[in-house]
C-alpha cells in the first residue's frame, strides 16, 4: 500500500556451515515480494541457518544471497539494515534497559555517524509502539515484562527499522498459543498495511500453514518443497521431512491445510 | 525506497501516535534531567573532596592561602604546598579516576558482563607488568613508561581475544580466560619483583598498590593530553555502545559491524586503563565499580559513559582523601582504600550472579 519499491531477495546456490560442517548445501530460494513466507523443517534441518544466511548474519561458504540483484555482502551495514530487518532467535536485552530505549535502537540504520535522533525517529518509534500494543509499556524495563510482551517489544524494534523485508527466527517459541496468534496477527497486519515482506522460521506447522502465503519446507539442508501451503502441506511431504505419519485436514477457520499427527496408538482411528 | 519513511499506517490513528510520541519524549526528558542531576551531585561530591584535599594537611594553610596560591599570588610556602604537592595529587586523582571509570564502562558494556572489567581481566595487570618491567629492567621513565603500559595492556587484551573469541561472545568465557591471564600476569610481576634490587623493588611496590602522591606536572601533562584524546575518540564512538550492549546478531541486524565496533571499544578501553595505570599504578577496583554505581544512581539501564567517568573521578578523589587523612599520621596509597571498598562489591557481585544463575 504505502510501500514504494519491490524487492527481490534470492539465495543462489547458497552453501552455509559452521566450522567446515555444511548445514545448507547449494540451496536456491526466491522470497516472494510483499508476501509472508514461512520456513519450516525438523530440528537441525538448517532452517535457522538459512534465515541467518539471508539475514547476512553468516558468511556463505559458497554461492550468494542477492537483494535486488546485488550480493548482500556488497551493501554497507546500515544500508542493508534499512532494507532488511532481522529478529534473531531469543534476543537478550541488557539489564534495566527501557522499552522505549530499546525500540528507538531500531532507528540506528537511519542515523548518521554521530547518532543524533530526529523528530521523524520519534514518530516512527511512537507508531510501532502503538501498532504492537506496547505504548503503555514504553517506560518499563524490558527485563520485567512477560514473554509475550517482551517479544512484541522486539518486533517493535525490528519494525522501527522501517525495512521492507523483515526476517524472524522462531518469533513464537516460548509463547503460549494465544500470544503466538497475537504475534502472527501483528506481523500479518504489518504485511497488509505496509506490504512488508515477512520471512519467518516457525516450529508450529499449522500456524505456519495458516499465516503463510508461501511455505518452504527445509530438510537436510535442502528445500524439500516450496510453494502455496495448500500444495506443499501434504501428508507425503510432512511424512518425509518430519518422519511423521499424519492426516491433512482443512483448517475449519482459515481453510488452510491442517496437520493432524497420528502417533503409534491411534492408527486405527485414521481409517474409521 | 521507503527507508526512513514516516508514513503513518492507516490502522494507527495519527492523533494517538502523536500522543505516544509526546509521552515517550517526555519520559526521555525526565530521564535526561535525572541523569543531569546525578551528574551534578557526583560532580559536587568530587569538588568537595578536591577542595578538602587542598585544604587539609599539616601545613596549616587556610582557604585564603589556597585561593591565593591557585590565583598565582600565594606565599612561597603556600605555593609549594598547594601547587607542588596537593594540586598535582588532585589532578592525578581526576585523570586516573575518570580514565578508569570510562575504561571500565567500555569493557563491561562491550563484553556484556559486569565482571568483565579491566582489573579483573588482567588488562590493568598487563599495564602494571609492562610499566614495572620497563622501569626495573629497561630503566625507562616518563612517557616511555606510559607507552610500555599501553603495550602491556594491549597484549593482554589481544591474548584474551585470541583465546576467548569463538566467532562471537560466549557467556563467561571471556571473564574466565581474563582471570587466568590476570594470575599469569601477577605471577610474572612477582617474579620481576624478586629479581629486583630491594630499594627499586620497594619503589615499584609502592607504585603497584596505586598511589598518586609525588606526581609531577610533566607526567600530568602527558597523561592529561592522552586522556583528552581518548575521551574525544570515545565520545565519537559512543553512539554505537547501546547496540553493542545487545547481542552480536542484534547489533548486526541494526546495521553495526559488531566485531569491528567491539575491537574499537576494547582498544579505547585499553588506552584509558593504560593512561591511568601509567600515571598512578593499578588503582584497585575503580574500573569495576564505577559503571554499576553510575547505573544504580541513574536508575535505569542506560547510564552513559560520562556518568561512569564522573563516578570514577569522585571515587578516587574521596578514596584519596580517606587514604591521606583517615588514619592520623599514616597516609596509605589510594589503591588500598579503593581495594577495601571494591573487594566486598566484587564478592557481592559474584554471589548475586550465582544466585540468579546468570553469567553475571
Amino acid at each position: 500500500m504505502t510501500r514504494l519499491a519491490p524487492h527481490a531477495l534470492r539465495a543462489e546456490s547458497l552453501t552455509l556451515g559452521y566450522d567446515g560442517r555444511t548445514v545448507i548445501e547449494k540451496l536456491d530460494l526466491e522470497v516472494p515480494d510483499g508476501r509472508i513466507t514461512s520456513i519450516v523443517g525438523p530440528n537441525a534441518s538448517g532452517k535457522s541457518t538459512l534465515l541467518r544466511g539471508l539475514a547476512r548474519l553468516m558468511r556463505p561458504e559458497s554461492g550468494r544471497v542477492t537483494l535486488d540483484g546485488r550480493d548482500i555482502r556488497s551493501y554497507g551495514p546500515k544500508e542493508f539494515a534499512r532494507r532488511v530487518a532481522v529478529l534473531p532467535q531469543q534476543p537478550v536485552a541488557p539489564d534495566g534497559v527501557l522499552v522505549a530505549e530499546l525500540v528507538a535502537r531500531g532507528r540506528h540504520p537511519h542515523r548518521g555517524w554521530f547518532g543524533g535522533r530526529s523528530s521523524g525517529d520519534e514518530r516512527v518509534v511512537a507508531e510501532v509502539l502503538e501498532a504492537t500494543g506496547t505504548a503503555e509499556l514504553a517506560d518499563r524495563s524490558v527485563s520485567e515484562l512477560s514473554g509475550g510482551q517482551r517479544q512484541r517489544v522486539w518486533i517493535a524494534m525490528a519494525l522501527a527499522q522501517r525495512a521492507d523485508i523483515v526476517l524472524l527466527d522462531e518469533p513464537t517459541s516460548f509463547l503460549d498459543v494465544s500470544h503466538q496468534l497475537e504475534l502472527l496477527d501483528l506481523l500479518t497486519e504489518s504485511n497488509r498495511e505496509h506490504g512488508t515482506t515477512v520471512v519467518m522460521v516457525l516450529h508450529e506447522l499449522n500456524l505456519a500453514a495458516r499465516y503463510a502465503d508461501h511455505l518452504v519446507v527445509v530438510d537436510g539442508g535442502r528445500i524439500a518443497a516450496a510453494g502455496d501451503p495448500a500444495d506443499v502441506m501434504t501428508a507425503e511431504t510432512v511424512g518425509a521431512a518430519f518422519g511423521l505419519e499424519c492426516v491433512v485436514a482443512e483448517d475449519p477457520v482459515a481453510g488452510s491445510p491442517m496437520i493432524v499427527p497420528i502417533g503409534r496408538f491411534h492408527r486405527s482411528s485414521q481409517l474409521g | 525506497m521507503s527507508a526512513g519513511g514516516v508514513v503513518a499506517p492507516s490502522a494507527v490513528p495519527t492523533a494517538r501516535v502523536a500522543a505516544v510520541a509526546a509521552e515517550v519524549a517526555a519520559a526521555r526528558g525526565r530521564r535526561r534531567r535525572r541523569g543531569a542531576s546525578v551528574a551534578l551531585v557526583v560532580s559536587l561530591v568530587a569538588l568537595a573532596a578536591a577542595t578538602a584535599s587542598l585544604l587539609l594537611g599539616a601545613a596549616g594553610l587556610g582557604l585564603g592561602d589556597v585561593v591565593a596560591a591557585l590565583a598565582g599570588q600565594g606565599s612561597p610556602k603556600a605555593d609549594f604546598v598547594i601547587l607542588r604537592l596537593r594540586l598535582p595529587r588532585v589532578v592525578a586523582a581526576i585523570i586516573a579516576g575518570g580514565a578508569l571509570g570510562l575504561g571500565g564502562a567500555l569493557f563491561q558494556t562491550t563484553l556484556r558482563n559486569p565482571l568483565a572489567s579491566p582489573d579483573i581481566l588482567g588488562v590493568t595487570g598487563g599495564a602494571s607488568l609492562a610499566a614495572v618491567g620497563s622501569m626495573l629492567v629497561l630503566g625507562l621513565e616518563g612517557p616511555a613508561v606510559s607507552l610500555a603500559a599501553f603495550a602491556g595492556a594491549l597484549i593482554v587484551a589481544a591474548a584474551m581475544w585470541a583465546l576467548a573469541w569463538r566467532g562471537g561472545l560466549t557467556g563467561i568465557r571471556f571473564v574466565l580466560i581474563g582471570i587466568g591471564l590476570a594470575s599469569i600476569v601477577s605471577g610474572l610481576l612477582g617474579w620481576l619483583m624478586t629479581r629486583a634490587e630491594v630499594r627499586e623493588a620497594s619503589e615499584a611496590l609502592v607504585w603497584m598498590v596505586g598511589g598518586i602522591a609525588s606526581i609531577g606536572w610533566e607526567e600530568l601533562g602527558t597523561a592529561g593530553a592522552a586522556l583528552a584524546v581518548l575521551v574525544v575518540l570515545t565520545a565519537l564512538f559512543s553512539p554505537r555502545m547501546p547496540l553493542l550492549a545487545l547481542s552480536d546478531d542484534s547489533a548486526r541486524s541494526l546495521g553495526l559491524d559488531a566485531t569491528r565496533a567491539r575491537a574499537v571499544a576494547i582498544v579505547l578501553g585499553v588506552g584509558l586503563v593504560a593512561v591511568a595505570t601509567a600515571l598512578a599504578g593499578p588503582i584497585a577496583f575503580v574500573a569495576l565499580v564505577a559503571a554499576p554505581i553510575a547505573r544504580a544512581l541513574v536508575g535505569h539501564g542506560q547510564a552513559g559513559l560520562a556518568a561512569s567517568a564522573l563516578v570514577g573521578t569522585a571515587i578516587v578523589l574521596v578514596a584519596d582523601l580517606v587514604a591521606q587523612h583517615a588514619l592520623a599520621g599514616l597516609a596509605v596509597p589510594v589503591g588500598i582504600v579503593t581495594g577495601l571498598i571494591g573487594a566486598p562489591y566484587l564478592l557481592w557481585l559474584i554471589a548475586r550472579g550465582n544466585r540468579k544463575g546468570t553469567d553475571g
